[in-house]
């Protein structure tokens, strides 16, 4: 350090990352107590994955492979594209998304920082469009053991249908497309549970229980959960106030699918977000917004990381209009003309 | 009156280490083998030399006589002998040097005459220019000329005591708040009337508990009804407008100062230098520097104006690890160059570095845009985007981010996960477009001396030629009066020989033009050679009808006309302006 400031506070790149892989952890306690061991099996692949990934560009790119290994994105992108996929996703899915995310959509565009879509989300689009079929197989809660499981992820087995479930998001979708078909009728089924998915309320609240350890760490600011939160279940609200036959509740929204997960982890990801409080309110909204409508009218189960990506797109635009106000100046700051 | 505090946002709270030097009671530093006093305190306050080699000064005498409007006088600090007037490496980063006056001191610190000055009787302006001979300059580290901030005299509602001390390890001012705090309030009560405010707020960081009580009780026994605020310990309270804005809500943007907005802002020290000023008579030679850091005998020391930072140190003991010394705080301050620099009027801390005090920073690494930088920047910048346009050298977009707000506090720097050194970019792109600036004044500068040269030449040749033809016409008044016109003429040009040229300039212009022929006539058809010469033709005709020229007849027509027609060859008489 030639010039001032001579103290820093004891904060890196590192720390952060490390946090929010601590964060995942009471998320992933609830997905191994509820859907057994297996995901294990796939964050471990895809951690492997990520790592010997980063490691390769690195040294591609004669930068120090230590350096970048160490700061943890490779891990936690990893970790992210485990818990979008399936549990029970091949294992060569999972290390073909794990590539995608970490060699096209990070390093392609320079690496860390760089990246204008979020990796983990483009690694979920591209298999879902690539092999929708194995992307929307989740494994039924019962009957389905660590055995089989292994088995599924290690290329086995391939009776599918006979061992897996449609989640709630999906059988709502698709159950109300039948004629006569209510909410209540649809979630009469076994794929639903208290209020979402069964069992995918605790990894859902497991997600939240992590989000709210990174609010209070000052990891993240609680404009992106807040405002993601608010349009997603603002929306279903109004709509299951108007037609509760037909939409589902603001709850069912929220402990549903990747909800939480993309609350607190997933549009928080500070690279590839907007980085304005107001742009922050806006682009998390505008997932929300995007989620509800592709949830209920799109072709696909889920719709975050469509969310996340159309958002990604809009984030220099956001970031340009919403330039916080600069002390003492009444207008807002350049790039607002 | 001040009834809630305001927040600024973001700043941080790094580790204090006040404690290490806030104990011991101020210390007068011994007199140096020599003394180095600058006859520039600062960018600004400059000085002219009034004494000579040889000379014998004493305490207090004023070796430096102010110079313009930002100038403040210069004072021996003891008395002794110059020995040298030269110029001499400063406390800046860069090294820089200026004129100095050497004084070797007879160690008998014998004093001038000094008196008080009733500024109760003098005029304002009598006050304000004492405060300049006494060379009064704002002690907080900026130096800026008291005098000259004390400005109009009306307008300003508060006065602010700046007392937050924000910086980690300096503690001159706290020191100086418990020991001193009577005559602070007291030299705060004449800028108060100077002024002409209507309230004195004192401004403490709450982690100064000492300095607030010494200050409150001192504040209850002056009559002129002082008030203490304990502000929230967060590093840059103590900068100018932040401290403002937590102690009034009011926000001043950048380029603006306090008095724009009815709110001045003086230091304790200044406040201090103040009172001894006009209660004493005396000049000021000498601040409160805290020598601390990895040191075995940390504290605060009275400190002569000129005293080399290398005699100082020593004070302090510092320890063997000890690899640079920080001139200022740990957050602006900056690594002394060389340590033969004198301790000038804002020199307020020098902190010993070890790498253990200090470690280096870590490798930096991208930028990851988690917007720490944003949520700690006082000035509500958004650092990255700075630094990304800084490092993509798009100075222009980095201006319309308000680069230029930015006070190089270092919070940004200080809460960057990534270690990159923010500060940095922006000092940089701030010297590069200043630079780009300075290249292009100078470019103007050359482009505006270039046109007025071609401007004042072709003045010279209008005036030249408005004479030439005047002249001419009065030759042919002259002549029109008595003797036959062909010698007249004859006699004209025989008179003028500048005429003649042009004459003859005009003539060969003609001819030139007349040997000019359309350039694309090389190959054409017969039918279309033909034609032309049918125009050629009709025009020699028509040419040949008119007169040659409807105006020739008039005598001073010829110099204009001559231009007109000729302008590229004859030697131009149209003047442009
Ligand atoms: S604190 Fe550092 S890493 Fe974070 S946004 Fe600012 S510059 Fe980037
Ligand atoms: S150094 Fe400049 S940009 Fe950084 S926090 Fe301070 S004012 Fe903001």
């Amino acid at each position: 350090m030639i010039h001032s400031p001579y103290v820093r506070k004891a904060v890196s790149v590192q720390r952060t990352m490390g946090l929010v892989l601590i964060a995942l952890l009471p998320g992933i306690a609830a997905y191994v107590w509820q859907a057994g061991p297996a995901i294990l099996v796939n964050l471990a692949l895809a951690t492997v994955a990520a790592v010997l990934a980063e490691a390769l560009v690195m040294s591609l790119r004669k930068r120090p492979i230590g350096l970048a290994v160490a700061d943890l994105s490779a891990v936690l992108t990893a970790w992210l594209v485990a818990l979008s996929l399936p549990a029970i996703a091949p294992w060569w899915l999972t290390t073909c998304a794990v590539l995608v995310a970490i060699l096209a959509v990070k390093h392609l565009y320079g690496g860390l920082g760089q990246n204008p879509f979020n990796p983990a989300m483009v690694a979920y689009c591209t298999m879902i469009v690539a092999f929708p079929a194995l992307m929307s197989q989740w494994p039924a809660l019962d009957g389905l053991g660590f055995a089989d499981q292994l088995a599924l992820i290690l290329g086995g087995t391939r009776e599918l249908d006979a061992i897996t479930a449609a989640t709630a998001l999906d059988s709502l979708r698709t159950g109300l497309r039948a004629a006569g078909a209510t909410v209540e009728a649809v979630s009469q089924g076994p794929a639903f549970g208290m209020l979402g998915s069964r069992g995918w309320e605790w990894v859902a609240a497991g997600y939240a229980l992590g989000g709210l350890f990174l609010l209070a760490r000052g990891i993240i600011t609680w404009h992106m959960p807040v405002a993601f939160i608010a349009a997603l279940g603002g929306l279903a609200g109004v709509f299951w106030l108007i037609d509760p036959a037909h939409y589902g509740s603001p709850l069912f929204h929220l402990a549903s699918g990747g909800a939480m997960l993309a609350a607190f982890f997933i549009v928080t990801d500070p690279v590839s977000g907007a980085t304005t409080p107001r742009g922050k309110l806006l682009f998390a909204a505008g997932v929300g917004l995007i989620v509800w409508l592709i949830r209920n009218f799109g072709a696909y189960p889920d719709g975050i990381a469509f969310g996340v990506l159309l958002m990604n797109i809009c984030v220099p635009l956001l970031d340009m209009k919403t330039q916080p106000r600069v002390f003492g100046h009444r207008e807002a700051a350049g790039g607002d003309k | 009156m001040i009834g809630r505090l305001f927040r600024f946002h973001g700043g941080i709270k790094p580790d204090a280490h006040k404690n290490e030097s806030a104990g011991p009671a101020i210390q007068r530093a011994p007199l140096p083998r020599r003394l180095v006093v600058p006859l520039r305190q600062s960018p600004r306050a400059t000085a002219s030399c009034l004494v000579e080699v040889g000379q014998e000064v004493l305490k207090g005498e004023r070796i430096g006589e102010p110079e313009g409007f930002l100038g403040t006088a210069v004072h021996a600090p003891t008395s002794g002998t110059v020995v040298d007037i030269a110029r001499h490496p400063m406390a800046h980063p860069s090294g820089l040097d200026t004129e100095c006056v050497v004084i070797e001191p007879d160690g008998e610190e014998r004093w001038i005459e000094h008196a008080p000055f009733d500024y109760h009787t003098a005029s304002r302006e009598q006050a304000l220019a004492w405060l300049r001979d006494c060379g009064i300059v704002g002690l907080g580290g900026a130096t800026f000329p008291s005098h000259v901030k004390l400005g109009k005299g009306a307008g300003i509602e508060t006065l602010i005591l700046n007392g937050a001390e924000c910086e980690p390890w300096i503690t001159c001012d706290d020191r100086l708040m418990r020991e001193r705090a009577a005559d602070i309030l007291a030299g705060a009560t004449i800028l108060r009337e100077l002024i002409g405010a209507r309230e004195l707020v004192v401004g403490i960081e709450d982690n100064k508990p000492e300095a607030i009580a010494a200050m409150k009780e001192a504040a209850a026994a002056s009559p002129h009804g002082v008030k203490v605020v304990a502000v929230p310990a967060l590093y840059p309270a103590g900068g100018e407008k932040q401290l403002i804005r937590v102690l009034t809500g009011i926000e001043i943007p950048y380029g603006k100062l306090g008095g724009d907005y009815g709110v001045q802002c003086f230091n304790v020290g200044t406040a201090h230098a103040v009172y001894r000023a006009i209660a004493h008579g005396e000049p000021l030679i000498s601040r409160i520097v805290t020598l601390t850091g990895n040191v075995d005998n940390a504290g605060n020391w009275e400190v002569l104006i000129g005293t080399p930072v290398q005699d100082l140190l020593p004070l302090a003991r510092p320890r063997p690890d000890t690899d640079r010394t920080l001139l200022g705080g740990p957050m602006m301050g900056f690594a002394l160059p060389r340590l033969d620099v004198p301790i000038v009027k804002g020199s307020n801390c020098l902190i010993s570095a070890s790498p253990r005090l200090f470690p280096p920073a870590p490798p930096e690494q991208p930028c990851i845009r988690c917007t720490e930088c944003a949520k700690a920047c006082p000035a509500e910048l958004q650092p990255f985007e700075l630094y990304w346009f800084g490092r993509s050298r798009n100075f222009g977009k980095a201006q319309e981010y308000h680069l230029f707000d930015c006070i190089e506090c270092g919070c940004c720097s200080y809460v960057c996960p990534a270690h990159i050194p923010l500060v940095d970019y922006f000092r940089f792109a701030k010297s590069e477009i200043w630079a780009r600036e300075r290249e292009k004044a100078a470019a103007d500068q050359a482009r505006d001396r270039f046109e007025f040269r071609n401007f004042r030449q072709e003045r010279e040749k209008a005036e030249k030629a408005a004479k030439l033809a005047a002249k001419a016409a009065e030759t042919r008044a002259k002549l029109a009066e008595g003797v036959a016109e062909a010698p007249a003429a004859e006699a004209a040009a025989a008179e003028d020989p500048k005429k003649a040229l042009i004459a003859a300039a005009l003539a060969r212009a003609k001819a030139q033009k007349a040997e000019v022929r359309p350039q694309n006539t090389d190959n054409l058809s017969p039918e279309t050679q033909a034609e032309i010469a049918g125009i050629e033709a009709r025009r020699k005709a028509l040419e040949a009808a008119a007169p040659p020229a409807a105006t020739a007849t008039t005598p001073n027509a010829d110099a204009p006309a001559a231009a007109s027609d000729t302008a590229a060859t004859a030697p131009g008489a149209e003047p442009r302006s």
